[in-house]
């Protein structure tokens, strides 16, 4: 049990109360702040892991931009303050729901473990590794895939705009 | 160094957590919290299982950042996609059986006013007539029994 072990497991918890809290509170605008704290878990448990660029992306993107536009989409559809009665789920919903999550973790579980090998079982090496490394690699090798990535990013973009401005208010719309 | 198995724990309970919530929630925003859960317990294991062989690659940082770009943009999709969709039924319960369409009047053959008339009123009979009025004409509703 080293110190990265421990700081592993710490974030790790962080995430999954995160994501169980996101998962089952009963009011909308909690749900976007729990996957706050689940995905700042797992930004850190990518940070313990050594990733470090990829860990601050995750904070960038995720809790920066998606989780401000899930909030800001609540927002516009109107959601409740308080707890969220319309959309209200059955016990018997929740149960076979979360019997299914914990089907697909055994599952998983199963598939995953033996590639840990067997007791002691195998290390996950943890080096930093060096951003600028990672910059000549992603403008390197990897610049084509980077630019079809980033003409995806303005596709979604420009579609998204596009998508949302049906049913608008005729006021909004242009005239044919 | 840390063990491979606290990796592969996390990233298994996040993707069955976000299973349990996809499967769980009725609100169609509340969906995509799920499905990020399920996108970053694959991201944990991508990282992870990078760095389980010792080699240590810059590639292995360059490929989850793909993965990220990839899931906003389909993030940022599938929110314009509900909020139309709430602009067009007032609800985005997904329980909701969908909608019946309303037939759309084309106005190419047919004048904006468009009346279906049974000509056997009581009884639901096979003589319906399809009865297009002028703009100007505001009484033009037809009363059952009298043919165009």
């Amino acid at each position: 049990m080293t110190s990265h072990d421990i700081a592993f497991v710490a974030t790790g918890v962080l995430a999954l109360v995160g994501g169980l809290l996101a998962i089952t509170t009963r009011q909308v605008v909690h749900a976007a702040l729990w996957l706050i704290v689940a995905l700042l878990g797992v930004a850190g448990s990518v940070l313990v892991l050594g990733a470090e660029l990829v860990s601050l992306v995750l904070v960038l993107v995720y809790v920066g931009a998606v989780v401000v536009l899930v909030l800001f989409a609540l927002m516009v559809t109107r959601a409740p303050i308080g707890p969220d009665r319309q959309h209200a789920v059955g016990w018997v919903r929740r149960l076979a729901a979360g019997g299914a999550g914990a089907a697909v973790t055994a599952l998983l579980l199963v598939v995953l473990v033996p590639l840990a090998g067997d007791w002691p079982g195998r290390q996950v090496r943890v080096a930093p590794i060096d951003s600028s490394a990672v910059a000549s690699d992603l403008f390197g090798t990897w610049v084509w895939p980077f630019e079809a990535v980033s003409v995806l990013l303005l596709v979604a973009l420009v579609a998204a705009l596009a998508v949302s401005r049906v049913g608008a208010p005729a006021a909004y719309r242009r005239k044919p | 160094m840390i063990h491979a198995l606290l990796p592969i724990a996390l990233a298994t309970g996040l993707v069955g957590l976000g299973v349990a919530g996809v499967l769980m929630r009725r609100n169609a925003i509340l969906v995509l919290v799920g499905v990020e859960l399920i996108l970053s317990g694959a991201l944990v294991l991508l990282v992870a299982s990078g760095s389980l062989g010792g080699a240590r690659y810059s590639v292995n940082s360059v490929l989850p950042l793909f993965v990220i770009t990839i899931a906003a943009a389909e993030t940022v999709v599938a929110l314009a996609v509900i909020v139309a969709a709430f602009r067009a039924r007032g609800r985005i319960d997904l329980d909701d059986p969908a909608p019946v369409p309303e037939p759309v009047p084309d106005p190419g053959q047919h004048s904006t006013n468009r009346w279906i008339v049974d000509t056997e009123p009581g009884q639901h009979s096979t003589n319906r007539w399809i009865v297009d009025t002028e703009p100007g004409q505001q009484s033009g509703v037809p009363t059952a029994g009298e043919r165009p």
